[in-house]
Parts: structure tokens; C-alpha cells; sequence
């Protein structure tokens, strides 16, 4: 583990880590990942993601791209919009929302996570950013979900987001008369929605070298 | 003697029924040495005897009379625990059933019998496999698989630091306590520690059923009861071999580790490929549908005994059979075999558990015992000990690798739950005669009483106490359904991003491989291609219809959210409601109804509960009439639905698409529907809407049905076709009744 001793951009590190949260080794390897899908540039583009075999065959990918570029994912209060390239700074604070919390958090700052994490997935589903996702922008999420099964898919796609629909609108507003009319789903009826859904212990993914480098220094 | 019907002074009547039923058991057990009169003996006429109207004959009856009795007994214990409320409230059934065995135990001897033992024959081959298939075939997989290296951390590691912990230092003390106890080697002493340090399953569900812990509690402590059984074998065995021969070698230990990789995934893949088998033969049971439970049921017992046969872990086999064929076996039973799988499992499961604690009780008293406060006390002490000290050990390597770490209070509750039971006790029989065997028996039953009765009896209070959380009661959402995929791609996506190879890539490559592969062999039919989120959606669908129809609720409950809540009102495209003379109308209206009842005649004609193929079922393809009834339901449901449906509704609700024969012969239609490979021939159900809506279906339907009158509008036709796929304007082709 000597040859990390030697990172270049220490100063611009202890900023990125204090804004993400990421360790000093972490923010290394994800550099050195950034680098290669940017072929050794600054910036990546949309086509630069292209070049991950693996996204290929997700149904979701479109969705997953966008959600790099989205500037709502930025941490910046109030801005909306997408970007069409995105520097270091920008990939590492869209990854830090997979970051799994710490132990020791109090109940406080896990529902900061909790939130956090949940917004990240809120604006994954609201396309058009006017805060709350549609019946049709509903569909298209699980239209995607299922878009590899042809058209049976496509058909009962419609009716599995109308049910979805039918339920998230039964517990956010109880009873609704007949001309009411549900706008969409905000965010704190998806907080609502998903309040069972461990969003915070789910929503992680391990981070290379997260554990092990404490163990070899 | 006559059953009383009245209760006994103060006795509940259950009970006194139960206590005449034991005494008849009794009396009729010893009754069997005497000499029964009158059935034998035809050709010695010595002196004519009146014709006996009525004989007794017990013996030719007499073991599936006291098995049968045995059962109800148990049975009737169950049931009479919950007249008395507050008593299965504060202490665990499995407790009571003990006492209940203990109480029998003492009468039967009390009254000179000789009462049967928990022998290990009965237990192994008969009472064990029923629970464990229970619980392998309804095992949570998903909370399985994302924990699996702590469970198999827990169980292989924590299990043999139990035994050798609880060995060495029970040798420890035999030789400081001299006296009696001197004798007992250290090897003895191993294969002691080795029957004691297991978690048994059947207590552990017994205990945890009740308390209603988090998902993920409940499968680490569970889970680990399972897969211990691979370690407890090996080391059962290599502790008996050699405590025989008295010396152990390195070369055995080297053997050992052998023989567990081999008996713990031997047992898996004898339990895959049972799995496998009987996955495949559900595939082809859609005509003989009366018997594939028992299919499932014959492959898993199989599986278990193939494993017994060579050594292997049953357990492992058992478990690894249900979990394989679980997924292929649903898609391809009909609805009723789900049912009776489901319901014969758990029943067998609980006969089997109840039995269990009973004989266990009744063993108790008949065993011989050989009691020494020193040992006794010691093993007790030990088993909490060494307990607490291996999960907490073993927790904090394993929080090292761990994304949602193990806190405190979780380490708490898996180190309590560690309970144990019949297993343990089956092995202690299991030895051969060893002069220490009363004495390991009598520590045995004692921890398993401790555990069963301290720990599980404490555990609930406790659980409240630190408020650790519970089971989430309600159902999973479809809601929750999408977005447990949604994040599942979305995981694989980011791990793609990130460039390694984590758990949610590997867990994809499986299910793309099973997919591809695997679903298509064993599963039957067009099921095979059905994504997993639209079989949940189906299952959903049923439930709810199911209960709106238990419930016979036939309209729509006023201020309920309905469709129209959400369905955005779709400005009008220029000319939407297109232009039809009343007379038309009128036609319109009138063909459709007919239409309808025509199909609702047909619906009836398939409310009958029986499993005849439909005559018309083998002109088109296959439907099952799992689907039939599902949408028959559904479609009742959608039409009290939507009675209210206020008129100038321009899109149509997405009501699914139920296909049913037209009644004619069916001649070769006009238009062919592409893509899908189910029937072309449907029509689409109308909603029972009552002024006609001139919506863009019944337009569709009307056009068709009367093609071969008056010329439909064109413009109907082409303002059918813009923005609708015209997969679904081809689908209301059929003709109708023509």
C-alpha cells in the first residue's frame, strides 16, 4: 500500500473529502477509474459511459447516466438542469450518495442519509424537475424496468404503474373524491411511500479498500 | 368408561378430556398381555358360544391406534394453549409442550408402563425432516443470500469454537474435580462439546416464530442453525470414531476438514439436483394437477434421505432442495397446489414440532439419569459463556467486512437465541454405550431445558426491553416490489461505474443466467419469459380480488381513490368525440351489451370449481385456468370499479386485456394480432359503463362487429391508430357474435 502514499492532489483531496466523505484511498481509486472512463481527460462525457460493458445490458441505463449529469445531484441547493460534462468533483459527490453510513451516527444524521438518499433516487424518476413525479413518468420508470421483456411488458407496465399509482395516492391522501385530481408524487409522499423500505442500509454499495487499508496501516 | 362431557370439578374440559384419553392410552397398553378371547380358534368347537355381536381386539390395531392418539394428544395441547390467553402470552408454547410431555412422562410411569422415548430413528428420519423442508422451502432467500458470509461465519466458526471452548474446559474441570468425573477423557469431553454447541433449528423457530424480531435477526440466527448442521455432523463423527480408539492424528484433522467441505457441499448438491428434478417434473403436471404437492413433497424427502445415506447433512440437502425448486415449482403448479403446499407443510411442520417438545418432556422422565451438580452446572455456565464470547469475537471481524454493521443490541439477541435443543439431545442418544452416556444425557436435557425454558421464556420481555425492532407487519408493496428492482439495476449500474465486481454484479450474472437458461427448461409454457415484477403484480392482482371477493363488496366504497383520481385529463386532440348518428349509437350500445353478456355467460360457465380442460382450450394455446378465474375475478373487480365513471373519458383506464373464445367456430380472422403468442382471438373486456361512452374501444368493437354492415368512417379508423400502439387496436378484432 506504499504507492498510495504518493497522491498527487492532496490539497484538492482534503476538500473532496470533507464534502463526500470519502476516505484519502477511496478518492484515489475512484480518480483513477475517472481517469480511465475519461480517457486521461478532465471532464466525461454521456458517450464516455458507453464504453462500460457492463451498463450495456442494464435496463435502467439512460436513467443511471442522466443521474451523473443532473444537477440536483450536485449538492448545490437549488439547482436544476443537467450538465453535459462533469469534472472529478461532480462524479465523486453523485457516488458519495452510495456511500453506506457510518456506525456511529446518531438517529439525526441517519435520517440526513436516509433523505439524502432518497432524494437522489427522487430525481432519478423526476425527468422534468418540477418536483413531482407524474403518472407518466411513472410509467416510464417501470416500463424500463421491464423493457426487456417486448411488448407484454409494455402492456402490463402501464397497469403495474397505475396500481403503483393507485397506492401511493391511498396513502398519502386517504380518501380523494371523485373530480379531485392527484398531481403526482412529491417527495414527502415518496418519503412516505418508502418509510419501510431501508433505504439507508439498501442503498450502499462497498467501496474498494474501504476497511482493509485501516488494517494495513 | 365413558368420556364426561362436563368439566371435572375445575379442570378446563380440554383437559380432562386429554387426561381420560392418556388414561385410556395407558390402560389399553397394558391391557395388550391379556388374553384376548373369542376372535381365534374356528375349528375347535368344544362347546357352542353365543355368536359375538361385539369383540375386543386392541392388537392388530393397537401402533396406529397409540400413534394416532399421540397426535391428538399433542394436537389438542396446541389448541388448548390458546383458550388460556394469558399463559401462551408470557411463556413460549414450546415450553408448555414440554411441561405437558413431562406431565404425561410421569403419569405414564407412574402407572408402571414404559413409556416411549424420543428415540433417534423416529426423531431423525420422521419428526426433523417435516420442519426443516418447512422452513428451507419458505425461506426468505433474499436476506439469505445478502448475509450468507456472516451466517456461514457464525455457524462454521462460532460452532467449532463452541465445541472445542466448551471441550477443553469441561476437561478442565473433570480433572480438577476428580472423583467421578476423573474419568472422562478429553476426548469425550470433545465430542460432548461437540453435541452441545450446536443451535438447534426447531427451538429456535419455535422461540422466534413468536417474537416477531427483524427480518435480518431472524435470518442470522436462523440461518446459522441451519448451516451448523454440516459441522456438527463432522465433528459428531470424528469425536465417536475416535474416542474408541482414544488418540486423534494430525493426518484425522486433516481428514476432518475434508469431510466437512465434502459433507456440507455434498449435501448441497444433492439437494440441488433433487431440486432440479422435481422443478422439472412440475413442468409437465398441468394435466394431473391432484398430485404435484406431492411431488414436491417426495423429491425434498429424497433429497434427504439420499443424504443420510452417504453421511452427508440432510439438513443442508433438505434446504437446498427447497430453495431450488421453490421458484419453478410456483410458476409452473396450479393456484390450488400452492395452496396445499403451503397449508401441508406448515401442518406437518407443527405436528412435528409439538410432537418434538412432547416426546422430549416424556423422555425426560422415562431416561435414565445420572445427575452431578459439578458437570451439570458447569456445562450451563459454559454453553451462555462461551456463547456471548464467540458472537462477540466473531462479530467484530465480521463488522469489518460488513456494509450495515452488527451494533450491540443485535449481537445481544444473537448470542440469547442461541438455543438448544431436540437435536442435541438425539445425538447424546445416538452414542454408543459410553460410560459417561447417562451423565452427557442428563447436562444435555438440562441445558436444552435451560435454554428452551430461561432463554425462551426471557427473550420476548427482553426484546421489548431493549426495543430492538420487529417484523414489519404489512405486505410488501407493489411500490416497494418496483423499487427493490429499481435499486438492484441501479446497484449493478453504479458497481459498473465503479469498475468492480461487487456482490449486486454477480448476483445480475446469475439472474441473466438463470433467465436465459435455466427458467426456460423448467419452467412450463409462456410463464417462463414473465419477469419477476410482473408475477408479483399478477399475485398481487389475485389477492386483492380474491378478497374483494371474500369480502362481497360488489360496489365501490364512496371517497376510496379509484382510477380516475389519476389519470391526467388529457386535453382534447382537436375532434375527440367523433361524430356518430343516435341511431348508430343506439346499434353500438346494443351490440356491445350483448358482447358482454355473452362473455359474463361464459364466465359463469367456469365458476364451477373444477379442473376440466376448457373444449375450446385446445384450438388456441394453452390458458390456464389459474388465469381464467384470476381474470374473471379481476375483471368483476374492475367493473364495480369503475360504476361511477363519469361520462366524456376520453382514455381508457388500462384495464388488462382478458381473453376469452368466441363462441363461433373460429374462423381465420382477419387481422392477426403480431407480436404476442397468445390467442389473437380476444376480445377485450368492455367496461359495463352505462351511457355508451363513445370511447376510442367500443368504437374499435363496434366498427368490427358491424364490417359487414353499414360502412364504419373511415376517420374513426384512422383516429383510432394515432398515439394507441397498434398492437391494441388490432386486439378488439374479433367479431363477436356474429
Amino acid at each position: 500500500m506504499g504507492a498510495l502514499n504518493s497522491l498527487p492532489d492532496e490539497p484538492q483531496y482534503v476538500g473532496l473529502a470533507e464534502k463526500t466523505g470519502f476516505s484519502f484511498e477511496q478518492i484515489g481509486i475512484l480518480h483513477k477509474r475517472f481517469k480511465q472512463l475519461s480517457n486521461n481527460g478532465e471532464t466525461l462525457r454521456r458517450e464516455d459511459f458507453n464504453t462500460i460493458p457492463d451498463l450495456l445490458c442494464n435496463p435502467i441505463r439512460s436513467e443511471i447516466i442522466e443521474a451523473f449529469f443532473d444537477r440536483r445531484n450536485f449538492r448545490q441547493t437549488d439547482a436544476v438542469g443537467t450538465v453535459h460534462e462533469i469534472g472529478f468533483g461532480e462524479f465523486l459527490l453523485v457516488m458519495s450518495h452510495f456511500r453506506p453510513p457510518s456506525i456511529r451516527l446518531d438517529d439525526e444524521q441517519k435520517e440526513v442519509i436516509r433523505t439524502e438518499k432518497l432524494r437522489f433516487l427522487f430525481n432519478m424518476h423526476d425527468t422534468d424537475n418540477d418536483g413531482t413525479i407524474t403518472l407518466e413518468e411513472y410509467r416510464h420508470v417501470v416500463e424500463e424496468l421491464l423493457s426487456r421483456s417486448g411488448a407484454l411488458g409494455k402492456e402490463t407496465a402501464k397497469g403495474i404503474a397505475d396500481a403503483a399509482m393507485l397506492e401511493v395516492a391511498s396513502i398519502s391522501m386517504g380518501h380523494m373524491e371523485p373530480d379531485e385530481f392527484y398531481e403526482g408524487i412529491t417527495f414527502e409522499h415518496f418519503n412516505k411511500l418508502l418509510k419501510e423500505f431501508e433505504v439507508e442500509s439498501r442503498m450502499n454499495i462497498r467501496f474498494m479498500n474501504m476497511d482493509t487499508t485501516t488494517l494495513c496501516k | 368408561m365413558a368420556l364426561s362431557c362436563q368439566p371435572l370439578g375445575s379442570f378446563p374440559p380440554r383437559l380432562s378430556v386429554c387426561v381420560l384419553l392418556i388414561v385410556f392410552v395407558a390402560a389399553a397398553s397394558a391391557s395388550h398381555d391379556a388374553p384376548q378371547d373369542g376372535t381365534h380358534d374356528p375349528t375347535n368347537v368344544t362347546h357352542k358360544k353365543g355368536f359375538p355381536v361385539l369383540l375386543f381386539n386392541y392388537d392388530h390395531v393397537r401402533t396406529p391406534f397409540e400413534i394416532s392418539l399421540w397426535i391428538l394428544l399433542a394436537l389438542l395441547m396446541k389448541l388448548g394453549f390458546h383458550v388460556i390467553p394469558r399463559v401462551s402470552q408470557v411463556v413460549p408454547e414450546s415450553c408448555l409442550l414440554i411441561v405437558v410431555g413431562l406431565l404425561v412422562g410421569g403419569f405414564i410411569k407412574a402407572i408402571g408402563e414404559k413409556a416411549p422415548a424420543l428415540d433417534d430413528t423416529l426423531f431423525f428420519l420422521y419428526l426433523l425432516p417435516p420442519i426443516i423442508l418447512d422452513a428451507g422451502y419458505f425461506l426468505p432467500v433474499r436476506p439469505f443470500t445478502e448475509n450468507v458470509g456472516t451466517i456461514l461465519v457464525f455457524a462454521v466458526v462460532g460452532t467449532l469454537w463452541n465445541a472445542f471452548f466448551m471441550g477443553g474446559v469441561m476437561y478442565g474441570v473433570c480433572q480438577l474435580e476428580g472423583g467421578q468425573l476423573a474419568s472422562v477423557d478429553l476426548l469425550s469431553c470433545l465430542l460432548f462439546g461437540s453435541i452441545v454447541s450446536a443451535v438447534d433449528p426447531v427451538a429456535v423457530l419455535a422461540v422466534f416464530e413468536e417474537i416477531h424480531i427483524n427480518e435480518l435477526l431472524h435470518i442470522l440466527v436462523f440461518g446459522e442453525s441451519l448451516l451448523n448442521d454440516a459441522v456438527t455432523v463432522v465433528l459428531y463423527h470424528l469425536f465417536k470414531e475416535f474416542s474408541a480408539v482414544g488418540t486423534v492424528t494430525v493426518l484425522d484433522g486433516v481428514l476432518a476438514v475434508v469431510c466437512f467441505f465434502v459433507v456440507s457441499l455434498g449435501g448441497l448438491l444433492v439437494g440441488a439436483i433433487y431440486g432440479v428434478l422435481g422443478a422439472f417434473t412440475s413442468r409437465f403436471t398441468s394435466h394431473t394437477r391432484v398430485i404435484e404437492p406431492l411431488f414436491v413433497f417426495l423429491y425434498s424427502y429424497m433429497a434427504y434421505l439420499s443424504a443420510e445415506v452417504f453421511h452427508l447433512s440432510g439438513i443442508m440437502s433438505l434446504i437446498a432442495c427447497g430453495v431450488t425448486m421453490r421458484p419453478y415449482v410456483e410458476a409452473n403448479v396450479s393456484h390450488k397446489s400452492y395452496t396445499t403446499i403451503k397449508y401441508f407443510l406448515k401442518m406437518w411442520s407443527s405436528v412435528s414440532e409439538t410432537l418434538i417438545f412432547i416426546f422430549l418432556g416424556v423422555s425426560t422422565v422415562a431416561g435414565p439419569h445420572a445427575w452431578n451438580w459439578t458437570f451439570v452446572v458447569v456445562t450451563v455456565v459454559l454453553c451462555l459463556v462461551s456463547r456471548v464470547m464467540g458472537v462477540i469475537g466473531l462479530t467484530y471481524v465480521i463488522n469489518k467486512f460488513r456494509i450495515v454493521k452488527l451494533t450491540k443490541k443485535d449481537q445481544f439477541i444473537v448470542a440469547y437465541g442461541g438455543l438448544r435443543g431436540a437435536i442435541a439431545y438425539s445425538l447424546g442418544f445416538l452414542l454408543p454405550d459410553h460410560p459417561m452416556k447417562t451423565l452427557f444425557l442428563t447436562a444435555i436435557i438440562t441445558v436444552v431445558f435451560f435454554t428452551v425454558f430461561v432463554q425462551g421464556m426471557t427473550i420476548r420481555p427482553l426484546v421489548e426491553l431493549l426495543a430492538v425492532k420487529k417484523k414489519k407487519e404489512t405486505r410488501r408493496s407493489i411500490n416497494e416490489e418496483i423499487h427493490t428492482q429499481f435499486l438492484d439495476h441501479l446497484l449493478t449500474g453504479i458497481e459498473g461505474v465503479c469498475g468492480h465486481y461487487g456482490h449486486h454484479h454477480w448476483k445480475d450474472k446469475l439472474n441473466r443466467f438463470n433467465k436465459t437458461y435455466v427458467k426456460r427448461w423448467l419452467i412450463a409454457g409462456e410463464r417462463s419469459m414473465e419477469p419477476q415484477l410482473i408475477s408479483f403484480y399478477n399475485k398481487m392482482e389475485m389477492r386483492q380480488a380474491m378478497m374483494m371477493v371474500e369480502s362481497g363488496s360488489s360496489a365501490k366504497l364512496p371517497g376510496l381513490i379509484s382510477m380516475q383520481n389519476i389519470q391526467p385529463k388529457v386535453e382534447s386532440r382537436g375532434r375527440t368525440i367523433p361524430k356518430i348518428s343516435k341511431g348508430r349509437e343506439e346499434e353500438i350500445r346494443r351490440i356491445l351489451r350483448s358482447n358482454l353478456q355473452q362473455t359474463k355467460q361464459r364466465l359463469r360457465s367456469y365458476s364451477r370449481h373444477d379442473l376440466f380442460a376448457d373444449p375450446f382450450e385446445d384450438m388456441n394455446e394453452n390458458l390456464s385456468e389459474m388465469r381464467f378465474r384470476k381474470q374473471r375475478v379481476e375483471m368483476e373487480r374492475r367493473m364495480s370499479h369503475y360504476l361511477t365513471v363519469p361520462a366524456n373519458r376520453q382514455e381508457t383506464p388500462p384495464v388488462r386485456r382478458v381473453r376469452f373464445e368466441s363462441g363461433e367456430t373460429l374462423a381465420p380472422r382477419a387481422r392477426n394480432v403480431g407480436p404476442y403468442s397468445s390467442p389473437a382471438d380476444a376480445i377485450s373486456v368492455l367496461e359495463e359503463s352505462p351511457p355508451l361512452r363513445p370511447n376510442r374501444r367500443s368504437d374499435g368493437g363496434a366498427r368490427r362487429s358491424t364490417e359487414h354492415g353499414a360502412q364504419a368512417t373511415d376517420d374513426d379508423d384512422a383516429e383510432e391508430e394515432t398515439g394507441e400502439p397498434p398492437t391494441q387496436a388490432r386486439r378488439v378484432s374479433d367479431p363477436g357474435p356474429n
